[in-house]
């Protein structure tokens, strides 16, 4: 089991090292330029080469275009509500309030934030210029890539690929749309629905296992945006090296949760609670592991049986707000871990249901298996330290994580912790919920690369086009053609002045400033020359 | 030192949070400012050594700009490091809502021989004020440069987090195969590949800073004698040797006419009629690009210049006309001072010949024209633009630098440098009492229709109203109306 650093892409094959040789592409790794050359034709140029002259003919690139597309797509979310539930449903068992919570609503406020802000994304930027450009145009434009390639997951199967689709939409691309092959009937509901509603000259979707995403990645795209495991955001980085493909890479890892004694533990125990168990814990930032003091750990394992009791009653398996693994070799994964040190809470599970019962372990070693690879289930372990030195520590030895939490109110504990280590975004005093806040979200080292979601998530899909427009009168050429050679020592000392920075006294305020005393000057002019 | 060790040794450094405290960071860049100050006339001296860059060329393109560069970083040091405070929706009133510019560990910078100075040192300036430990790895091409650095990097900066290794292919490979939070990288393509490669293994972030062949599109409206100036001084500074240098133009049979024309009396008065004893002209870096260039000199038809010196690595500024897209010249990103003139009967036409090639780093477009312009600018792709100049885009340094596609992936240059070297952090903090509580428990099980309703209500997106410029407004009523207040008790005291 040590060849596994992640929760996995190939659902229901036995996962032992060879098959993954076997089945997946590894040789791209360290031949695969050689390998990529010659691929065989697929079938897929025909849909890239539509797509591409799509792209040419500038159509993407009109705004209203855009809108009139993200708008058809927010239909699609409206129009389609219950067959969303449906299909979430069926590959996860996804009780209805989380498919509502974490998938409709997320995709919905996406849209939304991209409709209403897009002008203001797509203008052209003004940036600040200096003396030497005072009398050029200096502007950023936001320019579309091209054809662009978004690769989802399978366990937040619509989400995770509708949100970033979204983006490269907005910013004006075409795209290849890849779900997961894993969530079978999101990915066939995206087939089916996704052309009804947006301009198939654009965006297709193409679906399809290792094999086809295999093929897929030899063709030319100008972005690549991956979202799921470490290993195989390898490969595709990997693939994305003939063309020097840009890629974004949202992977996962052991995101870490600290608690101190600081914070009342009845809430601790339910924002963490539901943060590990929305999704059956198949979620990347999901707390993966809990580090605390042996106190904290009684009580808090205290609180977590009252808490799971009154959320899914008696028999957590009959309830029907809790979901299943999505796949059997998953499941099989998880079942392993049980043998890690003592389970304090939970511990059953149903093969014929894929069911495994919220869990939490104590006594866990460092090197356990379940401390070596992202659990990605509902398996809480717990490692004591002794305080918060021990916590950070523990942290900085191990991998980036894709989120870290920390439970305190204790402020100068809570930014010691902040500042002395790194992950892809922190939230304090509660779980998950930072995904959904307008914040750049991505990983950092192992748990990936590239940031989305609102502006970050437009930005993403755009290049940002520097352009400087000269004048090229008399005087612009005056100004500049100490440039030329001859050289001489005078002509250097003049270029030099005109290029050398200057501290700018910075005035804070100056505008408010300026705005009330121009109210105050009117008002006084006023009062003197006509009410008087 | 072993690289194994070099490593360690890095890493060490940068857990000890050393990099992380703003104000050891200012102190380096201090001393890297006073590194270059104190060594203007030795970083001319090495430069004119690699590549017989004259001092002027040196002082303006390297050495003023590396100072302007730090001068820049240090001001805005405290504002780059500040933590950003993005809007909040309503759901995260209470809470505090930050982005910190993380450093993000151990980067690697390599730098290209042409401008040996400045492109290893603006991304390694700007990878000390993130706060990263760096490793710093000049081009063996340029070895004097290269040895300029290494000597005097250790003698300003601290030795534990700031390393310069020198070095062939073969250290390079061996460098690449450790593990890097950030790897940034100016050169070629062809490395570029090989750098990415390596990266993808430790699934390493990079920036890399290629070429590419940079079209100049130039139409009738613009004086053609300042056209000319401003091309062929972008082409000929450093003898073509510059990444954005105008690779080609692109214009109709008669410009190209009086282009050559014009270019042939602005040479002379340039360089004088003997340019190889003209001093402000530099040579090829080596044999093997010098061997490269002279083959080239067989497309098309010469119309200026096309003399060379072998023994010097002289190669005249020369001038190719009717050269065909098939034309050796036209396959490669030439990097001398060799300029042909593709013609093409409209702006259109342009664009089609642009477009139908890999994006390049710059695209230069001379015209008045503001229509024509703007519809190359809309309907190409390119890493920057600049219109009537050439590079002159690369000093503004509010505008990113980096191209796209086949010419690179990632900007730098001012703010977006320091950008490209950190990682923003998110970070949520929440309230965890009794009301935040009670405003967030409907997302807890067991589930129902009702608590779904709220929580869609409270995460909903709205359309914010926001009027531009209202603090600015209101202050201008407070300004009003203190006015009206102070005339209204000033009478009253003085009676």
């Amino acid at each position: 089991m040590e060849d596994w650093n992640s929760w996995d892409d190939n659902g229901d094959a036995p996962l032992l090292t060879s098959d993954i040789k076997r089945e997946f592409p590894f040789d791209l790794l360290s031949n695969q330029t050689k390998n990529l050359i010659d691929f065989e034709m697929d079938g897929y140029e025909n849909i890239l080469g539509q797509l591409r002259a799509t792209f040419r003919s500038g159509k993407t690139k009109d705004l209203k275009y855009r809108k009139k597309q993200l708008e058809a797509l927010l239909r699609l979310y409206e129009e389609n509500r219950e067959e969303i539930i449906n299909a979430l449903a069926a590959d996860l068992r996804r009780p209805r309030q989380e498919a509502i919570v974490f998938e409709i609503d997320v995709m919905t406020n996406e849209l939304l934030g991209l409709i209403n802000n897009l002008d203001e994304y797509a203008a052209p930027i003004k940036p600040d210029k200096g003396v030497a450009n005072m009398f050029d145009k200096v502007t950023i434009l936001k320019e579309p890539f091209g054809v662009v390639l978004v690769i989802g997951a399978w366990n937040y199967p619509l989400q995770l690929l509708l949100v970033p689709v979204a983006g490269a939409i907005a910013a004006g691309n075409c795209v290849v749309l890849k779900p997961s092959e894993i969530s079978v009937h999101c990915s066939r509901f995206i087939a089916e629905t996704f052309p009804k509603y947006l301009d198939s000259d654009a965006y297709q979707v193409i679906s399809g296992g290792i094999e086809e995403t295999t093929s897929l990645l030899k063709h030319q795209f100008d972005y690549i945006f991956y979202t799921g495991s470490n290993r195989v955001g390898q490969i595709v980085h990997a693939a994305a090296n003939k063309y020097l493909t840009p890629t974004t890479l949202e992977l996962g890892g052991k995101s870490p949760c600290y608690i101190d004694d600081t914070v009342d533990l009845n809430r601790a125990a339910k924002r963490i609670l539901w943060g590990k168990n929305s999704n059956v814990g198949q979620t990347c930032i999901a707390p993966d592991y809990i580090i605390c003091t042996k106190e904290i750990e009684k009580k808090f394992i205290e609180e977590s049986r009252n808490v799971i009791k009154e959320w899914y009653g008696d028999d957590v398996q009959q309830s029907p707000d809790y979901g299943r693994i999505a796949t059997d070799g998953n499941f099989k994964r998880l079942v392993t871990f049980m043998n890690c040190g003592t389970i304090a809470l939970g511990g059953k599970f149903d093969a014929s249901d894929r069911f495994i019962e919220p869990t939490i372990l104590t006594d866990v070693s460092h090197d356990d298996p379940v401390m070596r690879e992202e659990i990605f289930g509902p398996i809480l372990p717990i490692v004591n330290i002794h305080d918060i030195h021990d916590a950070i520590d523990f942290i900085n030895a191990r991998d980036k994580p894709l989120s870290l939490y920390i439970f305190t109110s204790n402020n100068k504990d809570r930014d010691l912790i902040i500042d002395s280590t790194s992950a892809g975004a922190v939230c304090v005093n509660d779980t998950v919920v930072h995904f959904v806040c307008n914040l750049p979200f991505g990983g950092v080292g192992a748990s990936g690369m590239g940031a989305y979601h609102g502006k970050y998530n437009f930005d993403t899909f755009t290049h940002e086009k520097g352009c400087l427009e000269k004048s090229m009168d008399y005087v612009s050429e005056k100004l500049s053609d100490a440039r030329y050679p001859p050289y001489t020592d005078n002509k250097a000392s003049y270029l030099s002045f005109m290029m050398k920075k200057r501290k700018f006294w910075k005035i804070p305020f100056f505008s408010h400033i300026l705005a009330f005393a121009f109210g105050a000057a009117a008002a006084y002019y006023l009062k003197k020359y006509y009410f008087n | 030192m072993t690289y194994e060790d070099l490593m360690s040794r890095a890493a060490t450094a940068f857990q000890s949070g050393k990099t992380k405290d703003i104000d050891f960071r200012r102190k380096q860049l201090n001393a890297l400012l006073r590194m270059y100050e104190e060594n203007k006339d030795e970083m001319a001296r090495v430069l004119a050594a690699d590549l017989r860059r004259p001092k002027q060329e040196s002082y303006i393109l390297e050495i003023e700009f590396l100072i302007n560069d730090i001068i820049t970083t240090i001001n805005s040091l405290d504002e780059w490091t500040k933590p950003m405070k993005p809007e909040k929706g309503i759901v995260n009133m209470m809470d505090d809502v930050l982005i910190y510019p993380d450093p993000l560990g151990v980067v690697l910078v390599m730098g290209a021989w042409n401008y040996p100075l400045q492109l290893p040192l603006v991304p390694f300036g700007a990878a000390i004020a993130a706060g990263n430990v760096a490793i710093l790895k000049p081009s063996e091409i340029s070895v004097n440069c290269a040895n300029f650095i290494a000597e005097n990097i250790p003698k300003y900066l601290d030795n534990e987090c700031y390393h310069v290794v020198c070095g062939g292919v073969q250290e390079t490979t061996e460098l690449l195969k450790h593990k890097f939070d950030y790897i940034f990288y100016t050169g070629s393509g062809r490395v570029g590949k090989i750098v990415y490669e390596a990266a993808a293994k430790h699934l390493t972030p990079v920036t890399l800073e290629l070429g590419g062949k940079s079209p100049c599109y130039i139409d009738n409206t613009v004086d053609i004698s300042k056209a000319t100036r401003r091309v062929l001084w972008g082409k000929f500074i450093n003898a073509g040797q510059t990444c954005i240098a105008p690779d080609y133009i692109l214009c109709t049979k008669e410009i190209q006419d009086k282009f050559v024309k014009e270019a042939k009396v602005v040479l002379k008065e340039w360089y004088g009629d003997d340019i190889k004893k003209s001093p402000d002209f530099c040579r090829i870096v080596n044999q093997v690009n010098f061997q490269r260039l002279t083959k080239l000199l067989s497309s098309g038809t010469i119309a200026v210049g096309g003399k060379t010196d072998a023994d010097e690595r002289f190669i005249e500024p020369t001038i190719i006309v009717d050269a065909k897209s098939t034309d050796a010249v036209m396959q490669e990103e030439i990097f001398g001072p060799i300029l042909p003139i593709v013609n093409i009967n409209n702006a259109f036409e342009a664009i089609k010949f642009i477009t139908a090639r890999d994006k390049p780093l710059a695209l230069y477009i001379f015209s008045n024209n503001t229509n024509d312009r703007q519809t190359i600018i809309e309907n190409t792709s390119s890493g920057g633009v600049c219109v009537n100049d050439t590079i002159m885009h690369l000093a503004v340094d509010t505008m990113p630098f980096g191209g796209v596609g086949p010419s690179g992936m990632g900007g730098y240059h001012g703010k977006y440098s320091f950008d490209t070297f950190s990682h923003k952090k998110s970070c949520l903090v929440k309230k965890i009492d009794t009301i935040s509580e009670k405003l967030s428990n409907a997302r807890y099980p067991p589930y129902s229709d009702k608590k779904i309703n709220y929580l869609t209500f409270l995460t909903k997106k709205r359309k914010g109203f926001s009027i531009p410029y209202l603090p600015q407004l209101v202050l201008l009523g407070v300004g009003v109306a203190a006015t009206i207040f102070v005339q209204r008790i000033l009478p009253e005291c003085e009676q």
